[in-house]
């Protein structure tokens, strides 16, 4: 009888130790796999500061590039900076930062007082044909851009805003994408969900339509007014080929100068490419929205996980 | 009366971003069709010309170039988003059954949806580099991992070899998106599912595939989706990683839309007397039917397994 108990005792506590183990080692395995897929994300941003440290000398004369910088060269930053070639209109850095600030700053006011606007009569006012235009905006939400992009060269182009050496490049690259549907769309959700008390309260307390919309909707809606906000400037940021397409010279974006050859001239005057010049200007173009990211991460992070559960 | 004075003001709202919509969206929809179908459209002074056919359509299908492109995109599209959503559903998981660690992994997975197409893709062409790559340059950091001087995205790299780069790109650079979208659906499934599961001890991949993968199903149905969409339109990528400098990209690595994009510009006609800017227009219609179809078929698959 003590015998059987200590065997029951026995096995029970053989089947608890081998769960437990089963349980360690799958999580054993989960954390290794994660830590390798993060390492997989992490490796291309350890490569691009590590090739951007590297000096001239190292990436034009060695035949492996090495895993850490040999001789630390963050000069190569400040050359960047002032990089210009006569191709590219002599235009170095800052003017090009200069461009993408000014495109940016423009369509994100205009883009998302426009949204706000469209958003606010589709959500909340009554008039005829409301839900056609909506239908038509969502249909239109699904069509890829590339389809409109020939006809809205031809556009511009005969407004005389291609290749415009004046304000005319600005406008080829703010107007045709100034009013976005999705940020209409995900606006307009957001409005529909504030109560209709709240606006026949105003209205009876002799509230204009226009005074609601910016003194109460508008300050509800703040967070999803800061994620198109931020979707907008990141739009800016990043986009390459159609200002790359329209603009003068002159009027280039930083994604423009980032795809600049940075060759070799000054040191052995072969032409070769300088990939640490590049890659320094590739961490210059990274950074601010890596910034942008920390700060307003919890913006970024709940506007496209909406847009994602909602669709 | 009263009706009639509130929908004015409604339209005054709307006023101008419908005039932009419809000048920048609305018009050129109609207009491109329009201009693959007028096969002699001549951009300079905006004519249509008289010839109505589908001899720009039958010009496409006859451009070496243009199957090619085609074909470059559908490998792109059927193996980056297959292999990316599944590894983004697995992340997802895992992340989702930690405890520790867990925020530091979630916001290191999904840093890349911060960073730029093109910038990325640079680092990447570089990462895989070669001497051949951009001039003369040392062999990076692949080459040098494994011991071998493979020409990846260089100029004399086969298409296996650049095609694999880019869909190692496309494969990192859309798991953020999928992977929050996922994390947000499993956070929303309800614990008593697991914890019956628990109970019944069932096995893990059991539990994966019967409870966990069924109520995600409509959050992969829609990231299959828009990913599906997605890659259909992939170009800057392709241009970052196995372009040279500028937008030079070599014919045989062009997309769908690099396609499309080639034509702008080209305001003349070909040898069969079709306009370039017709085969854009043509090229970009049949993106978009092909767009439509497979959108299509998804919304009808995800109708027959989706669980809601």
């Amino acid at each position: 009888m003590d015998n059987m108990m200590k065997y029951a005792d026995y096995s029970e506590n053989k089947a608890l130790k081998a769960q437990k183990t089963a349980q360690i080692m799958s999580k054993f395995g989960t954390y290794t796999f994660l830590s390798i897929m993060a390492f997989i994300v992490i490796v291309p941003f350890y490569w691009m500061l590590n090739v951007s440290f590297q000096s001239s000398n190292e990436v034009l004369n060695s035949l492996n590039t090495s895993l850490f910088p040999k001789v630390f060269s963050p000069k190569n930053y400040i050359n960047v900076f002032l990089y210009s070639t006569a191709q590219q209109g002599n235009i170095n850095f800052p003017r090009y930062l200069l461009n993408t600030s000014i495109v940016a700053v423009f369509s994100t006011i205009g883009g998302t007082f426009f949204s706000i606007l469209v958003a606010f009569a589709l959500a909340r006012l009554n008039f005829k044909g409301r839900e056609l235009i909506f239908t038509i905006l969502l249909a239109t939400m699904m069509i890829p851009g590339e389809m409109m992009v020939i006809s809205n060269y031809i556009t511009v182009s005969r407004l005389g805003w291609v290749n415009d050496p004046g304000i005319g490049s600005y406008l080829a690259m703010i107007i045709p994408f100034l009013v976005s549907i999705f940020h209409i769309y995900l606006l307009r959700q957001t409005f529909k969900q504030i109560p209709n008390e709240l606006y026949y309260a105003a209205k009876v307390d002799g509230c204009k339509d226009y005074k609601y919309l910016w003194s109460v909707m508008v300050p509800i809606a703040k967070s999803s007014i800061v994620t198109i906000i931020i979707l907008k400037l990141m739009g800016a940021w990043n986009a390459y080929i159609w200002p790359d397409i329209v603009a003068n010279e002159q009027f280039k974006l930083v994604t423009t100068w980032l795809r600049s050859s940075f060759t070799d001239q000054a040191e052995t005057g072969s032409g070769r490419v300088l990939i640490n010049y590049q890659m320094a200007a590739t961490v210059i173009v990274t950074v601010p929205l890596l910034l942008l990211f920390i700060f307003f991460r919890k913006y970024i992070m709940s506007g496209i996980s909406r847009s994602g559960v909602k669709g | 009366m009263l009706e009639y004075k509130k929908d004015y003001k409604a339209w005054l709202y709307m006023a101008i971003p419908l005039f932009l919509l419809s000048v920048f969206t609305f018009y050129p929809l109609i207009k491109t069709i329009l201009i693959s179908l007028f096969s002699q459209y001549n951009a300079i002074d905006d004519s249509f010309g008289q010839f109505f056919d589908f001899a720009a359509y039958q010009t496409i299908f006859g451009d070496k170039n243009f199957i090619n492109a085609i074909g470059n995109t559908l490998i792109l599209v059927f193996v980056s988003v297959p292999v990316s959503t599944v590894l983004a559903l697995l992340i997802a998981v895992a992340l989702n059954s930690i405890k520790p660690l867990q925020k530091i992994f979630q916001t290191i997975f999904f840093v890349p949806y911060v960073t730029n197409t093109l910038a990325i893709g640079m680092v990447f062409s570089v990462m895989f580099s070669h001497p051949l790559t951009q001039g003369i340059m040392a062999e990076g950091l692949i080459n040098t991992l494994f011991q071998t001087s493979i020409d990846w995205v260089g100029v004399t790299a086969t298409r296996n070899n650049w095609m694999f780069v880019v869909l190692i790109y496309s494969i990192w650079s859309g798991l953020p998106f999928k992977i929050l979208v996922f994390i947000g659906g499993l956070q929303s499934i309800s614990k008593q599912y697991y914890d019956a599961a628990k109970v019944d001890s069932t096995p893990k991949r059991r539990v994966l595939t019967h409870i966990t993968i069924p109520l995600l199903s409509p959050l992969i149905s829609y990231i299959l989706i828009t990913s599906f969409i997605g890659a259909f339109k992939a170009y800057e990528s392709v241009l970052a990683v196995a372009g040279t400098t500028g937008r030079t990209l070599d014919r045989n690595r062009w997309t769908a839309v690099a396609y499309v994009y080639d034509k702008i510009g080209l305001s003349g006609m070909d040898s069969n007397y079709v306009s370039y800017y017709s085969r854009g227009a043509a090229a970009a219609v049949m993106l978009f039917i092909i767009i439509l179809i497979f959108t299509a078929i998804n919304l009808y698959v995800s109708k027959k397994r989706v669980h809601y």
